[in-house]
């Protein structure tokens, strides 16, 4: 190899694991969403207000769950037919992967919309606020994935699988399972030990 | 007023531009400032220059020196902030002269703190990194160049976002760290305490960004040869804050972002109803806040590593010792943050095991502390400049040290708690520190950037001036504290007894002050007299990688790149009579990129139309940063090349300037 060609190369690596690093800073982002909900969360007990119990619908929730792990097993393989050249499947996969996103952020901001209407806004307890913020945050990382996989698909179009796209692409996978990571935890910690107690 | 201006200009008035006289005259001041200032660039035309080699570049080296400009300038604005204040103690409303009134005052004593934490102290520790590390592991550039200029142009806009109360609104009187309910909705309705959030939250996110580029610039672009246990010490210490900057800094974005939305979305997480709950913000923010103080004094021990190790002609005593001991600091760092809140009501259990940490961290900074020591030790001393900064720094820094064991103690922290006795102590440590160690870095490392060195005389008056004037400044801030005056006191009963030792404190300002002056002059005097104070590559004797190029040095820092065999790799090449291998190579460097400067500037207007609820902007700046973002970094042609003849010529041309 050129020393050219092993620069670029460790260009992108250090991409790869630079947003790694950064996603672990991410991890301290939602570390922090987590205590406060774990804290806040407590003071129903005294202050009153619908614990979680009163207004989580678990089933709901486990579709949501579903159909965002599928899109992380779909933008695993739109990742893998692209680096063997396999583009037509590929972008069959990466499409249905934004599909299911969409799918999910909207359901969840149907299910912020129900909540609100019902009186359970927001803006009603402490315990609200640390949800629809734990939850939204989460969200909006989706919306953030969504936006950046709308560009990878269109730039992958445009350039016919360019390597440098190709690796954006596997950036995007990166990120796109760290979400899926967050929300086991969401439903784990908000969802199914929230909803129960 | 009508629904459309409300639209248009959300809660933005022509009231909020008028001010009282003391603000007005600062914020027409730097008006007339900045008006002078684009005036002289235009008159000089320099603006291609300006734009072309400054507000453009993805050079660290001049990212550096633009963070340093940024943060002398916000010192001078932080120390006058510090004589208005110690100025309204000492008049303290006798014979109804009110210098201040209690509101401004409120106002000049948070901008003070949060300007010199998050302005200053920041800035110029990130000025730091960027102009030495990639220098010091043998390194061309940054990991992320471009992210780099992103990062300095967040700071830059939270900079600007914290000056513009000056002209238009007002400035948070809620405190350096914004406690609620004081800076809830309830207490602080106006536009003060968004300033606050906005311009911290845009400069925490810079910094974050920083702490990701530079650690893994340390972590992957070392010269070969270079192990992690062979790193200079000043980049050993770099290495663990940018660690503790990764970890903490989420944390501040979150605090902020919900007090934020406490106040804009009427959420309650720090409310005190609706099972709101203030001390889960003052968890947070100390949750960062803690480690936060070792982000900033930590690079300063690694400065002072450097600045001994070269001055007293001697390796560093106790390599290991001293990594071992940052890592150790920056661990603690993490489980003593509930000693900024004993007085919470936390219970004895919790209260003894914070005290406990906290007490233990003075165990491996007293190792570093005897390592210099040990260093000087039989050591060929030389009393530079540099030299005495950090033999300032070991008198205040130890007895910074030793009130804060006073102030570990739970039960005697029920009395310092919140008064001045508290504030002496972590002035003790951030001055005595952090200050002190930037400014021996400035004066060691000067000659590098410049080709010259710093008027030797004017920087001894300097630091005489800082060093006296600290000691008088902040010792009767201690005896105060002990005599119950507390922090934010903006008058006091004469009866008290407390005036002379305000007045002592003020003297002690306005000698700092004088030493600040030194400073300015030393500089102008050594710029003036360039050619007589000029030197070669090595004025010092120094030990470490970045001194073994040219000075100043070139864009492309090392024409090949370094083979490292030792820690002390610049001493060990002037021992063995090695040099660098002259078989160039093509270069590839980053293009200029404008995108950095039009976040900035996007992100400064983000902020402002949050302040001012003027929702259309808010909306509009995102989505332009948005766009500018993907079309960045999609785009694949970022760098150019320098080809290895282009080198060889330059090497060739400086070597016959050094001739």
């Amino acid at each position: 190899m050129t020393t050219r060609a092993k620069e670029i190369a460790e260009t992108q690596e250090r991409k790869s694991l630079g947003l790694w690093v950064y996603l672990m800073t991410d991890c301290m982002l939602f570390g922090a969403l987590f205590a406060t909900f774990a804290t806040l969360n407590t003071h129903v007990g005294v202050f009153g207000g619908p614990s979680g119990a009163d207004l989580f619908n678990l089933k709901f929730v486990l579709v949501e769950t579903m159909l965002l792990l599928t899109s992380s097993f779909t933008i695993g393989l739109a990742y893998l037919c692209a680096t063997r050249g396999f583009k037509a499947q590929s972008m069959f996969w990466l499409i249905s992967t934004f599909l299911l996103g969409a799918s999910f952020l909207a359901l969840e901001l149907w299910e912020f919309n129900q909540l609100a209407a019902e009186g359970h806004g927001w803006w009603s307890s402490a315990f609200l606020s640390a949800y629809f913020v734990l939850v939204g945050t989460h969200g909006a990382h989706i919306a953030v994935g969504l936006i950046w996989m709308a560009v990878v698909i269109f730039r992958l179009l445009q350039r016919n699988f360019k390597q440098t796209d190709v690796q954006r692409l596997s950036l995007l996978s990166l990120f796109w399972h760290f979400l899926d990571i967050i929300w086991i935890f969401i439903f784990s910690f908000v969802y199914l030990i929230g909803g129960m107690s | 007023m009508s629904d459309l201006q409300q639209f248009i200009f959300g809660r933005l008035t022509w009231q909020d531009f008028i001010h009282e006289p003391i603000m007005a005259g600062a914020g027409i001041g730097m008006i007339v400032a900045l008006i002078a200032l684009i005036g002289l660039v235009t008159y000089l035309k320099k603006w291609k220059w300006l734009w072309k080699n400054w507000l453009t570049t993805l050079d660290p080296k001049k990212i550096g020196v633009m963070y340093l400009i940024v943060s002398v300038i916000m010192l001078l604005r932080g120390g006058a902030d510090a004589l208005l204040v110690r100025a309204q103690q000492v008049v303290n409303n006798s014979n109804g002269v009110e210098l201040l009134n209690s509101d401004h005052f409120q106002q000049i004593f948070t901008a003070h703190g949060s300007i010199m934490i998050f302005f200053v102290a920041m800035g110029l520790i990130f000025a730091l990194f960027n102009m030495i590390v990639p220098q010091q592991i043998g390194a061309r550039d940054v990991a992320y160049p471009f992210l780099n200029s992103v990062s300095f142009w967040l700071f830059a806009a939270g900079m600007i976002l914290i000056n513009a109360p000056m002209i238009v609104g007002e400035f948070s009187t809620a405190g350096w760290l914004a406690y609620p309910p004081l800076s809830g909705l309830e207490y602080s309705p106006g536009v003060g305490v968004d300033y606050w959030i906005w311009s911290l939250q845009i400069a925490g996110i810079g910094s974050l960004l920083s702490g990701v580029n530079f650690f893994m610039t340390i972590i992957k672009m070392r010269a070969p040869g270079m192990k992690m246990m062979m790193m200079p010490i000043f980049t050993w210490s770099v290495f663990v804050t940018v660690l503790l900057i990764m970890t903490v800094f989420p944390i501040l974005t979150v605090s902020l972002g919900l007090l934020s939305l406490d106040r804009l979305m009427d959420m309650h997480f720090f409310t005190t109803d609706a099972g709101g709950n203030p001390m889960l913000y003052i968890n947070l923010i100390w949750a960062w806040g803690h480690p936060e103080v070792y982000i900033l004094v930590l690079p300063a021990f690694g400065v002072f590593s450097e600045v001994v190790s070269t001055f007293s002609s001697k390796k560093i005593f106790g390599y290991t010792s001293m990594v071992f001991a940052l890592i150790a600091i920056a661990f603690f760092s993490f489980v003593v943050w509930l000693h900024h809140f004993f007085t919470m009501g936390a219970g004895a259990n919790v209260n003894t095991f914070f005290g406990i940490t906290t007490m233990i961290i003075a165990i491996p900074t007293g190792v570093k502390v005897f390592n210099w020591i040990f260093t000087m030790y039989r050591g060929r001393v030389r009393f530079t400049t540099p030299m005495l900064w950090f033999m300032g720094f070991v008198v205040t820094f130890t007895i910074g040290g030793l009130t804060g064991v006073m102030l570990s103690v739970p039960p005697a922290d029920f009395q310092f708690h919140n008064s001045l006795f508290l504030v002496a102590h972590f002035h003790n440590m951030i001055i005595g520190g952090v200050v002190f160690g930037v400014f021996s870095a400035i004066t060691y490392w000067f000659p590098k950037f410049t080709g010259f060195k710093l008027h030797e005389g004017l920087g001894k008056a300097a630091f005489w001036c800082w060093l006296i004037g600290f000691i008088l400044a902040f010792g009767p801030l201690y005896i105060l504290g002990f005599m119950g005056a507390v922090r934010r006191l903006d008058h006091y009963d004469p009866s008290l007894g407390w005036e002379g030792l305000f007045i002592v404190a003020a003297v002690g300002v306005v000698t700092i002050g004088l030493g600040v002056a030194f400073q300015l002059l030393q500089v102008t005097v050594s710029i003036i007299n360039r050619k007589k104070y000029k030197v070669g590559p090595d004025p010092w004797g120094a030990r470490t990688l970045e001194w073994a190029t040219a000075t100043p040095p070139a864009e492309y820092v090392f024409a090949t790149t370094p083979q490292v065999k030792s820690r002390d790799e610049f001493w060990a090449m002037k021992q063995e009579g090695r040099s660098f291998s002259k078989k160039y190579e093509d270069v590839w460097l980053p293009k200029n990129s404008s995108v950095g400067l039009l976040i900035g500037l996007l992100a400064t207007g983000f902020g402002l139309a949050v302040v001012w609820h003027m929702w259309w902007a808010v909306l509009l700046t995102f989505v332009a940063i948005v766009v500018i973002l993907v079309i960045r970094l999609t785009n694949d042609d970022t760098e150019m090349k320098l080809s290895a003849e282009e080198i060889a010529r330059h090497e060739a041309a400086l070597q016959r300037r050094a001739a």
